[in-house]
């Protein structure tokens, strides 16, 4: 068993459901920072994806991907929760 | 190898724990540590496959960003959570936050009192003066 079969046939499922549990929650969330939580964490284990999916497919360009979409898991969250908080507050 | 199955076990975890936790600021605490050391892993595991100085920089540059920016979030969305008014898990003890707010809150009403009570006060001598 190589590497490569290794990570498409272990390590990838395994994201899968760790995505599958994380939807789950994105869909229940019973307030909206759940959800928000649930979305941040969605983005960063798909960039774990984006690295496992790199080294399948043997090419290292895949990395600057994953750098541009942890910056943009941060800045969504920290917008959505300025959004709620001033939302509140003209209440 | 190792490393990759090490960061997906802690994704795994996290996601466990996002779906099981009863309380809001449990799964937030559960998931921003642990989804940060699995990518750390796997990008252990990525430098490690690709044995390249640009692959490794950018690798430190992404493990870089979520160290520094995961517990800015993490901060940020529970300080949300508390004053949107998130519930607590039934069986939480200690609300330190609560504590503060109210001395906060006893302080500026003493002071307003205080301030108002001076007004009263000067109001009182002009009038007296007045009667002069």
């Amino acid at each position: 068993m190589s590497v490569h079969d290794y990570l498409l046939y272990i390590i990838m499922p395994i994201l899968c459901l760790a995505q599958l549990f994380i939807l789950l929650r994105f869909l229940k969330g019973p307030q909206v920072v759940d959800r928000i939580v649930a979305l941040d964490l969605l983005i960063t284990v798909g960039v774990a994806f984006i690295l496992i999916f790199s080294i399948i497919v043997d090419n290292s360009i895949f990395l600057d991907v994953a750098m541009i979409l942890a910056l943009i898991a941060f800045l969504s969250t920290v917008a959505l929760s300025f959004y709620i908080q001033n939302s509140k507050k003209d209440d | 190898m190792i490393f990759s199955t090490l960061g997906a076990l802690f994704a795994l975890i996290a996601s466990i724990g996002i779906f099981k936790m009863p309380d809001f600021y449990a799964r937030l605490s559960v998931t921003v540590k642990a989804v940060t050391v699995g990518i750390g892993f796997i990008l252990i595991a990525v430098s490690m496959y690709f044995v390249d100085f640009a692959v490794t920089t950018k690798s430190i540059a992404i493990v870089f960003f979520l160290i520094m920016t995961s517990p800015i979030a993490g901060f940020l969305v529970g300080r949300v959570a508390y004053l949107t008014g998130a519930k607590m898990w039934k069986f939480t003890m200690f609300d330190d936050l609560k504590t503060d707010i109210d001395v906060k809150k006893k302080e500026i009403e003493e002071q307003e009192k205080a301030s108002q009570s001076e007004q009263a006060e000067k109001k009182d001598n002009t009038e007296q003066s007045d009667n002069l």
